[in-house]
């Protein structure tokens, strides 16, 4: 039962207002077996530095089944729960709604009363998703005005369209599809909104057949995998508009809208250039009464020898930067940028959106580079991939699994899970934590990271 | 909650006329979905007994409070940051209406609509005591949502929201059940 006298401290009107929260003592991360034969995990990692088992893994919570794929996740509720046009300030932020993305199962996990003992309290079954929402394999989780919102890459028969359904953020019946008018989008991927401007933002990858067994080259050279964006109105769930990358971009993933619901700008990451195989980020802004993009960042491929070049790759004699994740500061000052192929982590300065400035970097991991971490002398593999930034943007953790299917595609020798954390400086500048290096154990690889109280990518405001 | 969406929309706008503008289509709303209660309850009034009235009345607001203590947490959302006069007046008639609007007046209104409480009063008397009841709700209601909107606009901050956001749903839920009890049984 929620307090009476006063909301769940854990949520905060502005994104000014959560910054100075109590730094997270817990991490939790989705965690998966690539063999498909142990079950899947959410583990709970010990983030505090004053705590004996810092940057240990203090609990691992598996899920009834094997095979599931976690992947993304987030909280039942949050921020947005202070909105005025929908307040539930009494809700609590105390469920971990966690989808399986290959099985299309949906687990909750309460935190509560023991943060470090969650506990599985309702699974609901990819039948139920698919009759209720008409959809499978969920993916982006996210606690919003009408409670919580799910991504989904296919309809109940694995095709097109992916979309969104809602769940209630109280009981967890699934309530069903969200949209109420389509238009063009078939494709889905990442979900987010401007809550300050009433509209929804939504990206592509592909259908489940598109990517269960790993890219497939015809697919992706035909520049037939996701590519574009599309706008929503939020409240009246009908579909806006479409941004079309065209024919040279593909995997148009991450979106970051701006914290600031006064601002109506965000970042999304394009994972691959068809011409030079370069990651890019691009910026979606207004532009008189309509959206539109504006390509911010470029990050070249580098040369290789192709000796050590995984056989996808050896053609080009280049490791593309793979760009799969991108995150957010909740000041909307810094874009952490994950460059899984390289083995990069780049920081920019986006107080200028549009003319971004890199002030740090660092490499870990990467297809070709093996780069070591201080606490791990040797060669690592896998690179950055899923970043989580704390509410006050000090520390920054990932990492270095992208997919089960995809994972030896690029990591042909197989990928040791591994997580680490950097320290943010305030005026720019990271660097590892010598003492947070988490070897994860086989045969399971760590994907997607939440901190407790919330952190940059669970939240959105209504207030500025 | 009328306050604090037209706080919200004044800081978004970096505007204190926003804040006191907004409050404007917020009572029209208010008013017009307890005015049209009002209005049915005394039609229904000079129709059949009022009693029967007040304890029709009473037993909505029963089920009102049961429907909002299972479901309340489960709206649809109309209306954004974005609003406009139009949408500020729909959110404010909608959310008046799903807490039980003019009902919850009834047991101030119902006396002042029915003195004798007599059936087939065919005059307009009802009506402009409806009337002047919902005016006076208004003006009130007007009145200390626009000093509170300004008090957390101009002085107290957000911050506010964190500390002193009581949990009104389980006080309204009450609210709506005693009401109701109250039609029943007095």
């Amino acid at each position: 039962m929620a307090s009476l006298m006063k909301p769940d401290p854990s949520f905060y009107p502005s994104p000014r207002m959560a910054m100075k929260a109590a730094p997270e003592t817990l991490a939790y991360v989705a965690a998966f077996d690539p063999g498909r034969k142990v079950p899947d995990a959410i583990a709970v990692v010990d983030v505090d530095p004053k705590s004996k088992t810092y940057s240990k893994i203090v609990n691992t919570v598996s899920m009834p089944n094997a095979g599931d794929e976690l992947h993304h996740f987030g909280w039942n509720a949050c921020s947005s729960c202070l909105c005025p046009n929908a307040p539930h300030p009494h809700s609590e932020r105390r469920y971990l709604v966690v989808p399986g993305l290959r099985s299309s199962r949906i687990h909750i996990l309460d935190t509560k009363p023991n943060a470090k003992k969650p506990k599985i309290v309702k699974v609901i079954e990819a039948e139920e998703v698919a009759e209720r929402a008409g959809y499978t394999r969920p993916h982006t989780v996210h606690c919003g005005p009408e409670g919580i919102y799910v991504a989904a890459l296919g309809n109940a028969e694995g095709k097109a369209p992916g979309g969104i359904f809602l769940m209630d953020h109280q009981t967890f019946d699934i309530r069903g599809q969200w949209e109420v008018e389509r238009g063009p989008q078939q494709l889905a991927y990442d979900a987010w909104w401007h809550l300050g401007y009433d509209t929804l933002v939504t990206s592509e990858w592909g259908t489940p057949d598109m990517f269960e067994n790993g890219l497939v080259p015809e697919i992706l050279l035909g520049a037939k995998y996701g590519r574009r964006l599309h706008f929503w109105d939020l409240h009246k769930r009908k579909h806006l508009q479409t941004i079309d990358f065209g024919e040279e971009y593909q995997l148009v993933f991450e979106l970051r809208p701006a914290h600031d619901p006064t601002k109506a700008y965000g970042f999304v990451n394009c994972v691959v250039s068809l011409k030079d195989l370069s990651s890019s980020i691009w910026v979606w802004h207004r532009d008189g009464n309509k959206w539109a993009v504006t390509k911010v960042i470029d990050i070249p491929a580098e040369p290789a020898d192709a000796e050590k070049l995984p056989p996808v790759l050896k053609g080009f004699g280049a490791v593309p930067p793979l760009v799969t994740d991108i995150d957010l500061s909740m000041d909307d000052r810094f874009l952490y940028v994950a460059c899984w192929g390289t083995g990069d982590l780049h920081q920019y300065d986006v107080s200028d959106p549009f003319n971004p400035k890199l002030t740090g970097k660092v490499r870990i991991g990467g297809i070709v580079a093996q780069a070591g971490h201080p606490a791990h002398k040797g060669p690592l593999s896998g690179g950055p991939q899923m970043v989580e930034i704390s509410r006050d943007g000090k520390r920054i953790y990932f990492t270095n699994s992208l997919y089960g299917a995809i994972d030896p595609q690029f990591y042909p020798d197989g990928i040791e899970g591994w997580m680490v954390k950097l320290d943010a400086r305030p005026e720019g500048g990271i660097a590892f934590d010598p003492k947070f290096f988490v070897k994860w154990p086989a045969p399971h690889r760590p994907h997607q990271v939440r901190l407790e109280g919330g952190d940059c990518s669970s939240d959105s405001y209504c207030y500025p | 909650m009328g306050w604090l969406f037209a706080v919200a929309l004044g800081l978004h706008r970096k505007s204190f006329a926003i804040v006191l503008l907004s409050l404007i289509p917020i009572a029209v709303g208010h008013a017009l979905a307890i005015a049209l209660v009002a209005f049915l309850m005394a039609g229904a009034g000079t129709l059949i007994d009022p009693r029967l009235v007040r304890i029709v009345c009473g037993a909505l607001l029963i089920g009102w409070a049961l429907y909002h203590w299972r479901y309340g947490h489960r709206h649809r959302v109309r209306v954004g940051m974005q609003a406009g006069f139009a949408g500020l007046a729909l959110w404010s008639f909608l959310m008046a209406s799903a807490h039980g609007a003019g009902l919850m007046l009834w047991p101030a209104l119902g006396p002042l609509c029915f003195p004798e409480g007599g059936v087939g009063d065919i005059s307009l008397r009802p009506f402009m005591a409806a009337l002047a009841g919902v005016s006076v709700h208004t003006l009130a209601m007007l009145t200390v949502t626009g000093l509170m909107a300004t008090l957390v606009y101009a002085w107290l901050g957000l911050g506010i929201l964190r500390q002193a956001w009581f949990n009104i749903d389980a006080l309204w839920i009450a609210a709506l059940l005693v009401t109701g009890v109250i039609l029943l049984v007095l």
